[in-house]
């Protein structure tokens, strides 16, 4: 069975490292620039001079697809980020104490849970305008609980330990029980989360962008390409296919990776799931 | 009975909350409706005027409570901007995306509930490997990408179906399930491929159960036993998922109703957006997730009573 975990694995690094690579050769080189509009060469079908085509603007879709891959990781990694950054500490707090404090904490955790990102950054929008932070923070924010419950879940696991009872008696504190102990042992579960939430993210910002609430144009962005090419499904409907297949294998390679890393840290759970 | 009342306090308590986290969210926040009402070139009378008529020259408490008081009523408040009452638009559209969540859910459990069984029956050969595979990869496709798919290839190809657009049910049932056919397949076929994933992760346990074996070595064939003993153990997790699902759903039709141009909530609520009507986005917002709480509970209630070993907790 160990073939087909490394398959999940391999396809999935593969597909994320593709992301990865348009996103940062993005930076240094695109084919063409990506805001650049030609009249001339308005929907200049793929192949030639432009390799999958020209939007109605006249742009190159794949320096676009490129930039776009940007804004995507870009997003993904603040707002993950973030949600890292709120939802661990909060969580392994939360295992830790399990007094008051930590069940207060987990309920406003279920409760932010019952606000989805979409309706987050709905609101954000309503009030701050579009831009890719609204986008950011509201995706961060509402992956924080989802780390949150995952860490003090494990967090609980470990303080059971006899390792734990051994520091405790050794007279450890307990940021210094937090950090040698707690943290080391709940980075597997924190990194296939990592990937999960990279995923929601990457589905969540092409939605807002799709919206009209995420990354304003010109900078590309897969929502919006999508957008802007729905326009054209009658006429010249492979526009939509890019930025669908990239946002599909976006995803579907963040899965993939998550789960291939979920059976690499943990092996009882093969099969099951 | 004390675990349902106790529920149900809970989601009263929940509910009052969403409803001063929202308020406060775009209370809170800079920018004065009355002189986004007016524009920049207004004179300081005319918005302290314009201000006192929205009341949001009062304090904040009185604000909040005062349009607490009027949800009680089922009164959203009147809109700054298009200056007619919130409320009725609200339950004119609610009824349409209710309808979208209900059809996408009612296609996703179509589609779940024999995918998921099968690919865990099969789990050992290259068929449930497939279904598997197919399921992952509809996990990635988002539903509004499903749906411009869908209208490409119903709409624009066959043109069997509309594009867009909405028929209220009243006047002409056979156009309002046309077109309300594409809008619930985008939305519960992705949905759909993620309850696959859990329906066959939950009959996957459930195989591996002693319980199963003995109903096997009782006599009852592998299929019968399955029926029998295994699908309604699996039910319980499944169940779950479900009611998670059904938020979702209710979100995820408002990036729908964008795609095929539906007349509900979400349309309303990017309106709100656009308009910077704060007060009809808050009241969406609120309805919205007062009914992922609703939903939230309800599916607690359920499971509990889906699980005859939770009753005498």
């Amino acid at each position: 069975m160990r073939g087909r975990y490394g398959l999940a694995l391999t396809v999935g690094g593969t597909l994320v490292a593709l992301v990865l690579a348009a996103a940062l050769l993005s930076l240094l080189w695109t084919p063409y620039d990506p805001v650049r509009v030609d009249a001339a060469h308005r929907l200049a079908g793929p192949g030639g001079a432009h390799l999958l085509g020209t939007d109605q603007f006249g742009r190159d879709v794949a320096s676009r697809l490129m930039t776009g891959a940007r804004t995507t990781v870009f997003v993904g990694v603040v707002a993950v980020g973030s949600a890292v950054l709120l939802g661990v500490p909060t969580g392994i707090a939360a295992g830790m104490s399990r007094g008051v404090l930590g069940g207060l904490l987990m309920r406003v955790g279920d409760f932010l849970l019952a606000f989805p990102a979409l309706l987050l950054a709905i609101m954000l929008a309503a009030v701050y305008g579009t831009s890719t932070g609204t986008a950011m923070v509201a995706i961060g924010i509402a992956s924080a609980p989802g780390f949150a419950r995952v860490s003090r879940a494990a967090t609980l696991r470990v303080m059971a330990a006899e390792y734990v009872d051994a520091a405790r008696l050794a007279r450890r504190g307990r940021w210094s029980v937090a950090l040698r102990h707690v943290l080391p042992n709940i980075r597997d579960v924190l990194i296939v989360q990592t990937s999960v939430a990279f995923a929601t993210a990457v589905l969540a910002e092409a939605a807002l962008s799709y919206l009209g609430l995420g990354t304003p144009p010109p900078t590309p962005s897969w929502g919006r390409m999508l957008l802007d090419s729905q326009e054209l499904l009658f006429s010249r409907p492979e526009l939509c296919l890019w930025p669908g297949l990239a946002v599909a294998a976006a995803v579907l390679g963040l899965n993939l990776f998550g789960d291939g890393l979920r059976d690499r840290f943990d092996p009882t759970l093969e099969g099951v799931r | 009975m004390r675990f349902f009342l106790r529920k149900i306090a809970g989601l009263l308590v929940s509910a009052v909350v969403a409803s001063f986290v929202v308020f406060a969210f775009l209370a809170v926040l800079p920018g004065d409706p009355a002189e986004v009402a007016l524009g920049t070139n207004a004179t300081p009378d005319a918005v302290a005027a314009l201000r006192h008529e929205f009341g949001t020259d009062r304090p904040l408490v009185v604000q909040y409570l005062d349009w607490g008081r009027g949800l009680l009523h089922g009164d959203f408040g009147t809109s700054y901007v298009t200056h007619d009452l919130i409320g009725p638009r609200i339950t004119d559209r609610l009824g349409v995306t209710c309808w979208l969540a209900a059809g996408g859910m009612l296609v996703a459990v179509l589609l779940a509930l024999p995918a998921g069984v099968l690919a865990a029956a099969w789990h050992r050969r290259a068929a449930g490997t497939v279904l598997s595979a197919l399921s992952q990869a509809g996990i990635a496709v988002p539903a509004f990408l499903a749906g411009i798919l869908l209208v490409y290839v119903f709409a624009v190809r066959a043109g069997a179906l509309p594009a867009g657009g909405y028929t209220p049910l009243a006047d002409d049932p056979g156009e309002w399930a046309r077109h309300l056919v594409l809008p619930c397949l985008s939305l519960g076929l992705v949905q759909g491929a993620v309850l696959t994933r859990y329906v066959r992760s939950a009959v996957l346990t459930v195989l591996h159960q002693d319980f199963l074996r003995t109903a096997r070595a009782k006599g009852r064939r592998r299929r019968a036993a399955l029926w029998r003993h295994g699908l309604p153990n699996a039910a319980v997790p499944v169940l779950t998922v479900l009611g998670l699902q059904l938020s979702t759903l209710l979100v995820g039709a408002v990036v729908v109703e964008r795609v095929f141009v539906v007349p509900g909530l979400g349309d309303l609520l990017l309106q709100g957006v656009a308009d910077r009507d704060l007060l009809l986005v808050q009241g969406v917002v609120l309805v919205l997730v007062v009914a992922v709480l609703v939903v939230n509970v309800l599916t607690d209630l359920l499971y509990h009573l889906a699980d005859p070993r939770l009753r005498s907790r």
